[in-house]
């Protein structure tokens, strides 16, 4: 009997699922190997289906997406049980990527500004708000509940591998395909709980193929602001890029198009937070000794805080941002 | 029970530097310098050594207030060491502003080993800074 695959979508763009298909003639040997027995963006299965297996049926879940919803705990906790080995894939279910940074702001701002004060509203909709239940002459029908804060998959239930990138490049894909199918056709041993798969363990400046100097920065600059150099290091050039505290993976995909990494890889390896981590590699080559003239450097970088934690705003210490009534009065 | 409630201790990490402010703070307390009760030291070997995300642990563990003592510029041990505490700080007041976390709860402060009154007095008055700012009261996620 062949092994069983699944993918799943929590709350994410499809981009990861649109990364698989991308292994190109790859997907064919996924295909011939394993029994894809739930698929929702590409066949057509119902989560009844999932419901009807037995614990454990599932050999292997690629789980893509953060958990935002009612509905994507509820699919997180019924694949957690039925599959043996539960993959978080990607960036949203790593580590919460562009979903989480919802975490900057609550429910009820999201709710009003979408439901309220958006400006494409038309009038007669104007602050209707969506019930989780509605009474209708045929019976309750409900919608999944929206969370206060948007969390990753191993927040919601237990996570055997990650696979880190948004999405995950197509050619780690294969590495991670090939290599599950080497353990199961060969009886190898899985690797321990909590490996990351597919990427690798220095950071984006190693696969980098910019020269380097000695960093002295004394204004941060937009990228429409200038234009760079093509071989020397952005950072050097006063470009924001996030290489510094980003997992290596990607084969530097941005930078060789002249874009600073964006961090989509999450953490290096023993960083347990992105965000400071960036800050702690900044403050080594902001160029001043005077406190001023630090604090206007700083302030030269726009919106360090969504930059900085594009990605990993979920999984970072703080996880979400407080709302302001709680500090100040 | 409401009695408890009412009466605030804060919670204050202090990451010191080995050479300058922890050796400060001994002399503090050799002199029998009255400092503030309520700081929990921790020794690092320079204040360059703090990571920020050090200070955000700190803060999402219950602290209520972070202080950072290292030598006073053009002191340090490893020669440059708190210029980047400096940079660090200034930094971290901006994301912590932003992460909705008053930029008062974290404080540095250049104290050498013979201040021992500076690190008396300097604790004290971010004791009472603290009390001022009230608990920190982060949302449950």
């Amino acid at each position: 009997m062949k092994p069983k695959l699944a993918l799943y979508w929590a709350s994410s763009c499809g981009g990861c699922e649109i990364a698989v298909v991308d292994t190109e003639l790859k997907i064919l040997d996924i295909a011939g190997f394993f029994d894809i027995v739930f698929w929702p963006c590409l066949m057509d299965f119902k989560y009844k289906d999932v419901e009807a297996m037995e614990d454990g049926e599932i050999t292997l879940c690629l789980f893509n997406g953060a958990i935002r919803t009612s509905e994507n705990e509820y699919m997180a906790k019924l694949l957690r049980a039925k599959s043996k080995v539960l993959v978080a894939f990607g960036s949203c279910a790593s580590e919460g990527c562009i979903p989480a940074l919802a975490n900057f702001y609550d429910k009820q701002s999201i709710l009003d500004f979408v439901y309220k004060d958006s400006q494409s509203l038309e009038e007669n909709s104007r602050g209707v708000y969506p019930e989780t239940k509605t009474h209708m002459p045929e019976g309750e029908i409900d919608i999944p509940e929206f969370w206060n804060t948007v969390k990753t998959l191993d927040q919601v239930v237990d996570v055997d591998y990650y696979v880190p990138g948004c999405p995950p490049q197509s050619f780690q894909i294969v590495k991670v395909v090939e290599a599950v199918i080497d353990i199961l056709k060969n009886g190898k041993p899985l690797p321990p709980t909590g490996t990351v798969l597919g990427a690798g363990d220095k950071t984006c400046c190693d696969e980098c193929p910019r020269e380097r100097k000695e960093k002295k920065i004394k204004k941060f600059y937009r990228p429409q602001e200038i234009i760079p150099d093509p071989n020397e290091c952005l950072l050097d050039q006063g470009l924001m890029c996030m290489g510094p505290a980003t997992r290596s993976g990607c084969d530097a995909l941005c930078v060789k198009a002249n874009i600073g990494c964006r961090g989509c890889y999450g953490p290096p390896v023993n960083v347990m937070d992105q965000g400071t981590k960036m800050v702690s590699a900044l403050s080594s080559v902001i160029d001043s000794t005077d406190q001023k003239e630090v604090r206007e450097i700083i302030k030269t970088i726009a919106d360090p805080l969504g930059t900085f934690y594009r990605f990993s705003m979920g999984a970072s210490l703080m996880r979400r941002v407080q709302p302001k009534k709680v500090e100040k009065e | 029970m409401e009695q408890e409630e009412k009466e605030f201790n804060p919670k204050i990490v202090a990451f010191l530097c080995n050479w300058c402010t922890y050796t400060g703070a001994d002399l503090a307390g050799v002199s029998r310098l009255k400092s503030s009760p309520c700081v929990r030291i921790i020794r690092v070997m320079c204040s360059g050594r703090v990571d920020p995300s050090f200070v955000i642990k700190a803060f999402k563990q219950g602290a209520d207030g972070v202080f950072i003592g290292g030598c006073h510029i053009g002191d340090c041990h490893y020669s440059e060491g708190n210029y980047k505490t400096l940079r660090r700080v200034e930094f971290m007041k901006i994301f912590l502003e932003e992460f909705g976390i008053d930029p008062r709860r974290l404080r540095l402060e250049w104290i050498s080993a013979s201040e021992g009154d500076k690190y008396a007095a300097t604790t004290l008055d971010f004791e009472k800074q603290i009390r001022e700012l009230g608990p920190i009261q982060l949302v449950e996620v």
